[in-house]
């Protein structure tokens, strides 16, 4: 573990991850696009765990495996998330947010 | 003595209705009508049984008839005051249980011939079986709300069958004015019933009808326009019972209720349903007799005379064959009124009691004679009005000799039922009301007048050319003629007064000479007049039209009562009354709820703009909504 670097330095970090994240999210137009943006706010989050782990327990491991487990539910998540997208693109030819309004009242 | 058979009488009739009703498409028209004439035999049977049990092995206790009845708590008030089902086996109800069985029986026989090919077959029969089981219970209910359901029971039944041919609007208008104007009767009924609970404490008939007991002695409880709370509860409760039996000013039903049937008209108009009313009072006879010396019972006396009287005055003119018996029966209810009216209590002194129930069997067995009898004639001929008629003797003898027992025994003609019972009758108010007396008189005069007038007019009079020769009826509905017939001639000779009396001990009964030969003279004196007027075509009675005038055209029309109750409910009481309230309730009631739903509906159409489908919304919405509650948390709800 790199000890120069303190938790705020890494909490600024993996908040801006965050926060780009969110940002990503609501803004882009494409739905690839956004699933990276919601694989962004995880890696954050997983980062998170890493850290605290670290700083607070650092002889013990549930942080760690706690991030292997988010990752695991990622790839999952990602999976089922792609597989929508192709389904919707074989139905309509797109991709794009605005053209999926159907859920619309 | 064992009653539990008793229970099953009731209950047979309620099985067909509920098997014919079920299975009414899958029923085959020639079984349905087995099955109801073999569950009415069942029960005739069983009536008879019950009847022989009672009045002839094992009723008595030291020569009073006992009151026996079997019964569970339904619903319970407080210890004394609770709603009880069973039944209750006295005289008049073993007496009311043959004449219901009897009538139906016959009529359920005649009509398999009169409603045969009717595409309703199988419900007619149902609704027969309905109405059958009603009237039972209500014979043999043990209290005033037992009585009360059945009440309203037969009043459904009733409906129903005023109604049977339903594509008629005559019928239909004919089957809710029935029901409408018994009903606002039967309101007086409830609030009597509710009345008498309140004041005595209980509704078990057994308890309120003992001569020392509580619910008699309670009168003085409290009074109410110069009577007793107890008179006016046996007033409303007459009221009641005036709607069911067409009393005036009750009557305008009845006449009306004709558009059914006629096997209906002779079970329910003539001999069972409208009889409930007499049965009423003489179910609360003690009562009746026995509070504030009987003013209410008064009151049934005068009502009953003046409806006896109005009716048969009216019957002289009607055309319509089946109204003419409609008025009839309205004139023999009010004769049975009029008997209980005018009757003491003990021995010889309730003469009364006993003649308005032996004129309550007699006449259940003629009318429906007379009504079955008018009923082949009306097959025969396809019209109820004289006018079609005439001369109908040679092609029906059968019908006509039948016809001729039943007018002969309405109209108090020796040996025959009706001269026994109106004989007791004209002697109980001999004795106590002279009035009330010239009346009975009278209307005996009339009634031999009007049958025999319609007798005549139907089997004699003018010969009508017919297009389609009329033939007699079938087999099955000239047997219950028949049989009808011979009860008619026999049923008179039953001694009466030994098996039910007010006091339950009978008396010996016996004939008052001077009074049924001047009953009897009446009579010949009215049938002797038709004779002259009817029996041959002439034009003596158009001449007495004219003499009469202005007051043969207000009875031709029933002195308007039908108009004057339209014109009070259509014209005041629809006009002034239910229309500002069916404004208030559609404008006011209905428009709050109404104009709280368009609101609703108003406000989402503004609102669901919101819901705009697209991802990012929904994101954005909930991650601005996550901050908001982050802020919150953190500044203002630290602790």
């Amino acid at each position: 573990m790199i000890t120069d670097i303190s938790l705020y330095e890494v909490l600024t970090i993996t908040t801006l991850l965050f926060f780009i994240g969110v940002y990503g999210f609501i803004t882009r137009k494409n739905l690839i696009s956004m699933l990276i943006s919601v694989e962004l706010i995880l890696n954050a989050s997983v980062l998170n765990f890493v850290f605290f782990n670290q700083y607070l327990y650092p002889e013990m491991l549930q942080g760690a495996i706690f991030s292997i487990f988010i990752i695991a539910v990622a790839a999952a998540e990602t999976a089922l998330a792609v597989a929508i997208i192709i389904n919707l693109y074989r139905k309509i030819s797109s991709v794009e947010v605005a053209d999926v309004e159907n859920m619309k009242y | 003595m064992d009653i539990s058979h008793a229970l099953l009488i009731p209950m047979i009739p309620l099985l067909i209705f509920l098997v014919l009703g079920v299975f009414y498409n899958k029923i085959k028209p020639a079984v349905s009508g087995y099955v109801g004439v073999m569950g009415m035999l069942v029960s005739f049977g069983l009536s008879i049984y019950t009847a022989y049990q009672y009045f002839l092995v094992n009723g008595q206790i030291d020569g009073v008839y006992q009151s026996i009845s079997q019964k569970t708590v339904w619903m319970r008030f407080t210890d004394t005051l609770h709603i009880d089902m069973g039944v209750l086996i006295d005289p008049i109800s073993v007496m009311m249980l043959v004449v219901v069985s009897t009538i139906s029986l016959m009529v359920q026989i005649y009509s398999r011939g009169y409603m045969k090919g009717d595409s309703g077959y199988t419900k007619f029969f149902a609704y027969l079986s309905l109405f059958t089981f009603s009237m039972f219970g209500l014979v043999l209910a043990t209290n005033l709300f037992q009585i009360y359901i059945f009440w309203e029971l037969v009043g459904v039944s009733s409906f129903l069958l005023i109604g049977y041919y339903y594509t008629k609007p005559s019928a239909v208008a004919a089957a809710k004015k029935a029901f409408i104007v018994t009903r606002f009767a039967d309101f007086g009924f409830l609030i009597g019933i509710l009345i008498i609970g309140y004041y005595t404490g209980t509704y078990d008939f057994e308890t309120l009808n003992q001569p020392d007991g509580a619910a008699i002695l309670s009168w003085t409880s409290g009074s109410f326009m110069g009577l007793s709370i107890l008179t006016w509860a046996l007033i409303l409760i007459f009221i009641g019972g005036a709607g069911k039996s067409a009393m005036f000013p009750l009557h305008i039903w009845l006449p009306d209720a004709m558009e059914g049937p006629t096997p209906v008209s002779a079970l329910i108009h003539a001999a069972t349903m409208v009889v409930a009313g007499v049965f009423l009072v003489a179910r609360l006879f003690p009562m009746y007799y026995f509070v504030e010396d009987g003013f209410a019972l008064q009151v049934v006396a005068y009502v009953g005379a003046f409806s006896a009287l109005f009716a048969a005055v009216i019957a002289v003119t009607q055309t319509d064959i089946k109204r003419v018996l409609a008025f009839s029966t309205m004139s023999q209810l009010g004769y049975m009124m009029l008997a209980l009216g005018v009757s003491g209590y003990e021995g010889h002194e309730g003469v009364g009691y006993t003649a308005s129930m032996f004129h309550l069997f007699t006449h259940a067995m003629f009318k429906a004679l007379l009504f079955l009898g008018a009923g082949s004639v009306i097959h025969a001929v396809h019209s109820n009005y004289l006018k079609d008629m005439g001369g109908l003797r040679k092609f029906m003898p059968l019908t006509n000799i039948t016809f001729l027992v039943a007018a002969l025994a309405i109209s108090g003609v020796p040996p025959l039922a009706g001269f026994w019972s109106k004989d007791e009758i004209l002697v109980a108010a001999f004795e106590q009301n002279k009035l009330i007396y010239l009346v009975g008189v009278l209307v005996a005069g009339l009634t031999a007048f009007y049958i025999f007038r319609i007798y005549f007019g139907i089997f004699w009079g003018k010969e009508t050319q017919y297009k389609h020769p009329p033939q007699e009826s079938p087999a099955s509905m000239t047997l219950p003629l028949v049989i009808l017939a011979f009860l008619s001639i026999v049923v008179g000779f039953i001694p009466f007064s030994e098996f039910i009396s007010a006091d339950k001990a009978g008396f010996e009964g016996h004939l008052n000479y001077p009074l049924a030969a001047i009953a009897t003279a009446v009579g010949l004196v009215g049938i002797g007049l038709a004779y002259f007027f009817y029996k041959k075509e002439n034009d003596l009675s158009d001449r007495f039209v004219h003499a009469f005038g202005q007051f043969y055209t207000w009875t031709f029309h029933k002195f308007y009562f039908d108009e004057l109750y339209l014109f009070i409910t259509k014209k005041i009481l629809f006009k002034n009354v239910s229309y500002p309230i069916a404004y208030f309730d559609k404008k006011y009631v209905d428009g709050t709820m109404e104009g709280v739903g368009n609101k609703t509906v108003w406000f989402s159409e503004k609102i669901k703009k919101i819901q705009s489908g697209r991802l990012q919304d929904y994101a954005f919405a909930f991650v601005s909504g996550v901050v908001v509650l982050a802020l919150i948390f953190v500044y203002f709800l630290k602790n």
